[in-house]
């Protein structure tokens, strides 16, 4: 033991003649091990929010939504087009695969809707009650949209929790009416809803949604009231379209069933929407599985580039150690005269490019921890001095939350001592192999 | 009479791009214990030569050198080291001190390498940097000290592992005649307690303190002189007392040779 720590001693004492260069060799080891934390922690925090997200759509559910085709030519004339989940289609799902459990049909048209001298610009999103349940809301008052209202097509409604802030500051929302003036219709606040966490854009298969602004009503009351086909005014001129859903929700019994399902639904679409392409099959478990494969794929290229910085990095120790073995030749030839075996020398030279590694591995793992606090700290700073800048970012780029990755930790470790050792033994090699007569008459 | 050290037909050639050069040719002497050798010769002769083969720090091509029981010629690369960090202390013309090491660690580190590292140890070696008058000077660097002084570090360095032999190559080399005069003493001194010493030298004056002078030329023995038998200088008051303290910096269990 104290063999050991005299050993340990004499290198860092050794280190210590010159303390730049032995600082500098350790920083090589801190940037490639703080990088292996920081791309991983960065990479583990993106992949962490796309699956939070996919997980909030529901590993069980199916999502089948409306895509509003391209306009071609020939349709130019009428400005009305027709696109979309049709009823039809709701039904006919629910009918014949068994393995749904149970659907949702849902409309969201855009409106504004106003209370007193406060207007916002809304999303009417027609739905029956298992909405809540499927989509995961919360209830905060009152309560969502029941069976007997959409059973009655009542003028009811529920707010998202931004909406009630917003057009009632000040007063309780529940028992008030809300007013829309395109379609002069009254609805009555029955419930407000927490707010739910926009979803991102993923992979493509799903545009981003925020829900801040949603005011739920059944659906029959939709139907009955506003109806299919909405006139959007935009820049003079007038478009209109009719959709007859805009999404449907399906849950499917069991996890296993889903792809099986999810096929299913695509032949049961097909006949009326595959050449039109105005409908698009959704599910999350597959966008659970892609996500992971990214995750995969991300973490081995960031493992690349952090193995290459390391690689930098113990290249450094290297020709430094090479170095310092010429330069203490005498040094070598003396302790040898004195006794030192060859290994006497490799040990004392591997232990010093160890040591060094080692802080290099330590002092990167602390910065690796400091990836959390920076970020946000850096996020910050760009959102007070160059909020143009923050805005043009894609949106995981400026909403990441790095993760240090557990494994991430004792794995940079390991690295820096095995980049000590395997960068450390070649200069030690060449040490150990002096004739120490020779070594005695170096200069 | 115990030998320190046995030289039986000594050979030594070196090969040089295909071109063989005989440093040593065969030579023969033994150095019983207590003896005070000095080696002289021209330059080319083959002192160096014969005190790496002493020193274990090279194999001679033929021939034998016995250390005490053990026929150095045979012993492999780990083995000699273990010899030189037993039975052997160097002193060198330019003290070969570690510079980043203290005056205490320079002379403890033979112990290192034999993994004698202890308390006992560390007071030895205190012991003999006070022999060696430099109980002040324990935690200063080589580069603090003086050339007399870092030699003085050098020789109590030799000591510590209570070696067959000093061997010392030019030790007095480096410095100036008052310094030289110093070190002759301590080396005299320690030659009265026991200690066996070779000393490799191409001035006569520091020759003529030794017990015995052997000559090289061209790689032979030319002559083999004892100067004188018995003590290497009539013992006076001083010296009296700088063997005690010697004694007491070995410690009466050290000279194995003995
Ligand atoms: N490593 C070596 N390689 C080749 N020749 C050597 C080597 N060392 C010494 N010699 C040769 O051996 C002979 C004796 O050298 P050396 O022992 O150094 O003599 P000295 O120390 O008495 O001057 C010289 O001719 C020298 O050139
Ligand atoms: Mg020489």
């Amino acid at each position: 033991m104290t063999f050991f720590l005299r050993t340990l001693q004499l290198g860092i004492k050794s280190l210590l003649v010159h303390p730049l260069r032995s600082l500098l060799t350790v920083l090589g080891i801190f940037i490639g091990v703080a990088s292996v934390i920081w791309l991983l922690a960065i990479g583990e925090g993106i992949s962490r929010q796309a699956q939070k997200q996919i997980e909030g759509l529901g590993a069980d559910n199916i999502m089948v939504r409306s895509v509003k085709p391209l306009r071609s030519n020939d349709q130019e004339a009428s400005f009305i087009l027709p696109y979309g989940l049709l009823r039809e289609d709701y039904f006919r799902i629910v009918e014949t695969i068994p393995t749904v459990k149970s659907a949702i049909p849902i409309r969201e048209i855009r409106c504004e809707l106003s209370y007193r001298d406060r207007s916002i610009d809304g999303r009417l999103v027609g739905c029956t009650p298992e909405y809540a349940d499927i989509t995961k809301l919360k209830v905060e008052r009152g309560h969502f949209i029941t069976d007997g209202e959409v059973k009655l097509e009542q003028n009811h409604c529920v707010l998202a929790a931004k909406v009630a802030e917003r057009l009632f500051p000040f007063e309780e929302p529940v028992g008030r009416r809300v007013y829309s003036y395109e379609y002069q219709e009254f609805y009555q606040v029955v419930g407000v809803v927490r707010d739910r966490t926009p979803t991102a854009a993923i992979g493509g298969s799903l545009e981003a949604q925020d829900f801040s602004s949603d005011v739920y009503i059944p659906i029959s009351t939709m139907r009955k009231r506003i109806g299919d086909t909405v006139v959007l005014r935009r820049s003079g001129t007038r478009e209109g379209e009719t959709v007859e859903l805009n999404q449907i929700t399906l849950r499917v019994d069991k996890v296993a069933n889903v792809l099986r399902t999810a096929q299913l639904v695509q032949e049961t679409l097909e006949p009326v929407h595959g050449r039109k392409e105005d409908v698009k099959v959704i599910v999350p478990l597959e966008l659970l599985e892609q996500a992971r494969t990214t995750r995969m794929m991300f973490m081995v290229f960031m493992g690349l580039i952090a193995a290459i910085s390391l690689l930098v990095g113990g290249i450094g120790i290297m020709n430094i150690m090479l170095a310092t073995v010429t330069e203490r030749t005498r040094e070598i030839g003396i302790r040898r005269a004195l006794g030192a075996r060859r290994r006497d020398i490799i040990r004392q030279f591997l232990v010093e490019t160890i040591a060094l590694s080692v802080l290099g591995g330590l002092t990167g793992i602390a910065a690796g921890y400091a990836c959390r606090p920076f970020v946000a700290m850096l996020r910050e700073l760009m959102m007070h001095n160059t909020p143009t800048l923050m805005q043009s970012l894609p949106e995981v780029v400026r909403n990441v939350e790095p993760q240090v990755v557990p494994f991430s930790i004792p794995l940079a470790f390991g690295i820096s001592v095995v980049i000590g050792v395997l960068f450390g033994l070649y200069p030690a090699y060449r040490a150990a192999q002096m004739d120490p007569i020779d070594a005695l008459r170096h200069e | 009479m115990k030998l320190a050290a046995k030289l039986v037909d000594l050979r030594k050639d070196y090969v040089l791009k295909g071109e063989t050069v005989r440093a040593l040719r065969g030579v023969s002497f033994d150095v019983p214990v207590g003896d005070y050798v000095a080696i002289m010769g021209p330059s080319g002769s083959g002192k160096s030569t014969l005190l790496n083969l002493l020193g274990c720090l090279d194999r001679p091509t033929s021939g034998s050198l016995f250390l005490g029981e053990d026929d150095v010629s045979k012993m492999n690369d780990n083995q000699l080291s273990r010899t030189r960090a037993t039975s052997i202390g160097f002193v060198f013309q330019s003290y070969n001190l570690i510079q980043q090491l203290t005056v205490l660690e320079n002379i403890e580190v033979p112990l290192y390498y034999q993994g004698r590292l202890s308390k006992e140890s560390r007071e030895r070696c205190r012991l003999l940097a006070e022999m060696v008058g430099l109980q002040e000077r324990l935690s200063h660097r080589p580069s603090q000290l003086s050339g007399g002084q870092q030699q003085r570090v050098a020789i109590a360095r030799s000591l510590v592992n209570d070696p067959y032999f000093i061997l010392a190559d030019e030790p007095t080399g480096n410095l100036d005649s008052a310094t030289t005069e110093e070190i002759l003493r301590l080396f005299e001194n320690l030659n009265e307690m026991g200690k066996t010493i070779i000393m490799v030298t191409h001035e006569n004056d520091v020759a003529g303190r030794a017990k015995r002078i052997v000559r090289l030329r061209d790689g032979k023995l030319q002559s083999d002189t004892t100067l004188r038998e018995g003590p290497a200088q009539s013992r006076s008051a001083e010296s009296a007392s700088a063997i005690e303290e010697i004694r007491a910096a070995i410690g009466s269990d050290s000279n194995k040779a003995l």
